[in-house]
């Protein structure tokens, strides 16, 4: 009796161990696979060249225009998110504060908000985009991309504002201080958590496809203005990988590297930041 | 105040919008038609979204069947088992694998999953197939929503008061039946929760499972049929649908639909949790 529940908890435990670092496993997976077939078709050239002609059939040229189009569109998105996202989670969590029901439904809201499906953003605002007969172009783009990252870069620095000890806030107004300025000083408390959330944003925006699809179109060139489509890595290793062409197909895997990689550098420096608010706690 | 209200308007907006543009479509049809009929020929104007709404159903199945395993089995051993170094560790695993973008997991699952259906598996039951199938859909859709649940999993654990396991320990059961018998059970409704997490974001993948899935209008009848789910069929015709008549409207009937089944397995989740959470 006793030596099955003995062997039972052994069993459980390596199976749970199993599965768990399993996980780590499908990670590595997914990042060699990637890496084997990306990094032989990578080059200086795929990278800093837009398409040439008869880039689509494995001739010259590379994917410099999906880059700098995911940057300028990641980067347009989340500076507008952040602008109405900050305002919001401190408005939330200094004016807010006391209103508990008023704001378990706002943060419901959110939460809900953040389920909807990218592609459902795209059907949203390619329907506003027909309503005013607008074009797909990079405006079009980093709107909907912005809408789409907002509830996410309220909800990241919402977490970070509540928790902030209600001493500090106290103090503050103590002290005669508005509550403007006590924005202020919650901002630099919590200021790499806010960091942390804009880059949460940038990298959701950058790795989004579905949302762009309808909305920022999509080009051989570099846009340089708002109203000109952009192209987009993912769209770029979408479009390339169901070419029949092996050069063309190479050039997606490529592209995927090239995202994968910006994904990962962008969690590293966001890991780096959230181990500061750590430190900055006070207590 | 100002931001807050454009913000907590969005879903309404969202909500009248595709209305808006779906409404036509409910003059030529009437929603049961819509709903349950299989006959799909735009060119025709007729619109039966039975093979999506059955494709999204057996896709997000199998990706759930897959998916609870690999994510209530690790949420428990992090929880119950691990060090805080090893749960450290796999935080930020779990955090990197939520970051790889859909597109990623669907080249992934191009270069993977589908040949090794069409080399292995398929040969296993006999059949043949491309591998582009239903089942690469699910086998995707665990991964890409796995790391999502896993979190709530792992929320979920965590809330669960220690004196319960304290005093189960105390009378002498082993870890695993208090697991078992009482981890478990207490965090029941938060588990659900966090599965119907998981049922409303993969109702909602579209690149990745559009990548893998074949994008055949049909009843899938097995595993091994290629299937065409709501979010693919969107994806795939926004190009075409201003040149057929009503074809943009069906769109956003399907957008719609999938909005509302997303928010209302989010709706439960959410309740659920708190529910849960709060003690």
């Amino acid at each position: 009796m006793k030596k099955r529940k003995v062997i039972e908890e052994q069993f459980f435990k390596y199976l749970l161990g199993f599965f768990t670092y399993s996980l780590i496993l499908i990670l590595f997976f997914i990042v060699y696979e990637i890496a084997k077939k990306g990094i032989p078709a990578l080059s200086w050239e795929m990278i800093t060249q837009v398409p040439k002609g008869g880039f689509y059939f494995g001739k010259e040229g590379g994917i410099y225009n999906a880059i700098l189009g995911s940057l300028y569109l990641a980067l347009g998105a989340s500076l507008i998110s952040i602008a109405v996202s900050l305002p919001v989670a401190l408005f939330m969590n200094i004016s807010l504060v006391r209103h508990e029901k008023i704001l378990t439904s706002i943060r419901l809201v959110l939460d809900l908000l953040w389920g909807v499906p990218p592609i459902v953003y795209g059907a949203f605002a390619f329907s506003i985009m027909i309503i005013f007969g607008l074009k797909a172009s990079l405006l079009a783009g980093i709107l909907t991309i912005a809408f789409l990252i907002m509830p996410v870069m309220i909800r990241a620095m919402d977490e970070v504002f509540k928790n902030i000890p209600v001493g500090l806030f106290e103090s503050t107004l103590s002290l005669g201080a508005t509550r403007f300025e006590v924005a202020g000083i919650f901002f630099r408390q919590a200021l790499p958590g806010v960091a942390t959330a804009f880059l949460l944003g940038f990298a959701k925006g950058i790795g989004d496809t579905a949302a762009v699809l309808f909305t920022a179109g999509y080009t051989d060139y570099v846009p340089d203005r708002l109203g000109e489509p952009a192209a987009t890595l993912p769209l770029a290793i979408f479009y390339q990988l169901s070419s029949p062409i092996e050069e063309v197909k190479a050039r997606a895997y490529a592209a995927a590297v090239v995202l994968t990689l910006l994904i990962l550098a962008i969690s590293i420096v966001s890991r780096y930041l959230s181990s500061k608010v750590s430190k900055n706690t006070v207590s | 105040m100002a931001c807050v209200f454009i913000v907590l308007l969005l879903p309404l907006l969202i909500v009248l919008s595709l209305i808006i543009k779906a409404t036509p479509i409910f003059h030529v049809e009437d929603v049961s038609q819509l709903l349950f009929s299989s006959a799909w020929q735009p060119s025709a104007g007729k619109f039966g979204f039975l093979p999506f709404i059955l494709s999204s159903l057996v896709v997000t199945a199998i990706g759930l069947v897959i998916m609870i395993p690999l994510s209530l089995l690790p949420a428990i051993y992090l929880t119950q088992y691990a060090s805080p170094r090893v749960l450290g560790v796999m935080r930020s695993v779990i955090d990197i694998l939520a970051g790889i973008p859909s597109v990623i997991h669907g080249v992934w699952g191009v270069l993977v999953i589908v040949p090794f259906i069409s080399l292995y598996i398929g040969p296993l039951f006999g059949t043949d197939t491309s591998g582009y199938t239903v089942l690469a859909g699910g086998i995707i859709l665990a991964i890409a929503t796995l790391p999502f649940v896993l979190h709530m999993l792992l929320e979920v654990f965590r809330s669960i008061p220690i004196e319960l396991k304290e005093a189960t320990l105390s009378l002498g059961a082993t870890y695993w039946e208090t697991i078992k018998k009482v981890v478990l059970k207490k965090a029941l409704p938060g588990i659900i929760a966090a599965f119907a997490l998981g049922i409303s974001k993969a109702f909602g993948e579209t690149i990745a499972v559009l990548m893998v899935v074949g994008n055949v209008v049909q009843i899938p009848k097995g595993a091994f049929d290629a299937g065409y789910p709501l979010p693919a069929l969107i994806a795939n015709n926004y190009g075409e649908m201003m040149s057929i008549p009503m074809y943009d409207s069906a769109l956003m009937f399907a957008a719609l639909l999938l909005f509302v089944v997303v928010l209302l397995f989010n709706f439960i989740s959410r309740v659920l949790i708190q529910r849960t959470t709060t003690y």
